[in-house]
């Protein structure tokens, strides 16, 4: 369902993550580790479409579900409406089973804007839900989630997973599902590496 | 798309969604500048298409930085870059919201706030008809330079430096149309150079956008 190969990621004109290849199949996981500033946004910036490669290819499906740092959610909608939005955006299922899925079925009708961080978090990841879509491009999906919710997104994503969808997700703490986890360490594009290619160019 | 315009409106009717302000900033110029300038009856008719157009057009600028500028900053243009979307259609749609909840707004209370100005009720027609005209222009340009200024932090200012030159041609037509017209010359050619630059806009402006808009995502 994914393929990458070969790919150089970079931000900010400097090259992080180099020659990183990985494929997943339709109902596997694949977690994305390394520590902070190691290239992982990038790198499923560069998944989800929004930023081009400098090197290496990737192949998705037309549309992917891409989740962020920052959930995208509009204070003055309603929990309802925000999801209804995105739903017709992706000609996506009906909000009601996201809503419930996530146990935000009480707040449907309150502003987006009066829920605690924790509520908008889960609001952010039941847009995943709405898309319809089969690949879900998690960046932190468990940032300000509490013990109970982190085993609620385990709950869906494993029901996503087994539906025949697939998932890559950058995360720091334990994954408690059974899924493949690539460590970024060994991709990092060294100073040595650099510095040698500059050489090379030299002579 | 439709449905991106519609959350624009909706958000714009909303509580702090900006809806009224371009309206109620005509207003304060209109009402004002016959007080700043001499009670002469005659001299008010001959500034007041210049004067409406001017107001309408910087009641227009107030709110441009928020077309993109709210969505970038929650973080939802980047998962509208995601969706299935493309991006000269989110460019389409917010530009058209902007244009319902600003321009339209304004060339409807044009003729109305052109009584306070002295302008006949003939002219005052035609300086609705102009706006109607002209203001899509003012709304697809200003989109056009708020996709340019996205990633920068208090990009308004060069925000306005970079569109003000771009509505000189639509104010001048505009302007000029509205000038015969009350002085019952000809207005027919002025017109259709307005019409002509919010036709230009609609044809060139979304691909512009839309590139701008991928640049600065990156």
């Amino acid at each position: 369902m994914l393929q990458v190969s070969n790919l150089s990621v970079a931000r900010g004109g400097k090259i992080l993550l180099h020659d990183v290849s990985f494929s997943v199949e339709p109902g596997q996981a694949l977690v994305l580790r390394g520590a902070n500033g190691i290239g992982k946004t990038s790198l499923l910036r560069c998944i989800a479409g929004l930023q081009t490669p400098t090197s290496g290819k990737i192949l998705v499906p037309e549309t992917v579900a891409y989740a962020a740092h920052a959930n995208g959610l509009k204070g003055q909608l309603s929990v309802f409406e925000n999801l209804k939005f995105w739903a017709d955006i992706y000609g996506g299922p009906r909000p009601d089973v996201a809503l419930n899925s996530y146990s935000l079925e009480n707040f449907a009708y309150q502003p987006a804007a009066n829920l605690s961080a924790g509520q908008q978090r889960r609001l952010g990841l039941a847009r995943m839900l709405v898309t319809g879509c089969r690949l879900w491009v998690l960046d932190e999906p468990t940032v300000s989630l509490d013990v109970q919710n982190v085993a609620l997104f385990y709950k869906v994503l494993k029901a996503h997973l087994q539906g025949g969808g697939a998932a890559v997700l950058a995360t720091h703490i334990d994954f408690q599902l059974s899924a493949e986890s690539l460590d970024l360490t060994s991709y990092i594009a060294s100073l040595n590496m650099s510095s040698s290619a500059f050489e090379e160019a030299l002579e | 798309m439709i449905q991106l315009f519609a959350r624009d409106i909706r958000l714009a009717v909303r509580s702090g969604g900006g809806f009224g302000l371009a309206l109620i900033f005509f207003l304060i110029v209109v009402v004002l500048i016959p007080l700043g300038l001499s009670s002469d009856q005659s001299a008010l008719a001959l500034v007041a298409p210049g004067v409406l157009w001017l107001g309408a057009l910087l009641a227009c600028l107030l709110s441009l930085d928020r077309i993109f500028g709210l969505d970038y900053e929650d973080g939802s243009l980047d998962l509208l870059a995601t969706s299935p979307l493309p991006l000269e259609a989110v460019y389409i749609a917010k530009a058209a919201a902007h244009w319902l909840t600003t321009g339209l707004p304004l060339a409807l209370a044009a003729p109305v706030l052109g009584v306070l100005l002295n302008l006949s009720f003939d002219a005052g027609k035609v300086m609705c008809f102009s706006l109607l005209l002209g203001t899509p222009a003012l709304s697809l340009i200003g989109a056009f330079g708020a996709t340019l200024t996205l990633g920068v932090k208090r990009g308004g200012l060069l925000l306005s430096l970079l569109v003000l030159p771009l509505y000189v041609p639509t104010l001048i037509f505009g302007a000029r149309a509205v000038h015969s017209a009350s002085l019952g010359q000809p207005f027919d050619v002025p017109l259709i150079m307005v019409l002509a630059i919010s036709l230009g806009a609609v044809a060139i402006l979304p691909f512009a956008s839309g590139a701008a808009l991928r640049i600065n995502l990156r």
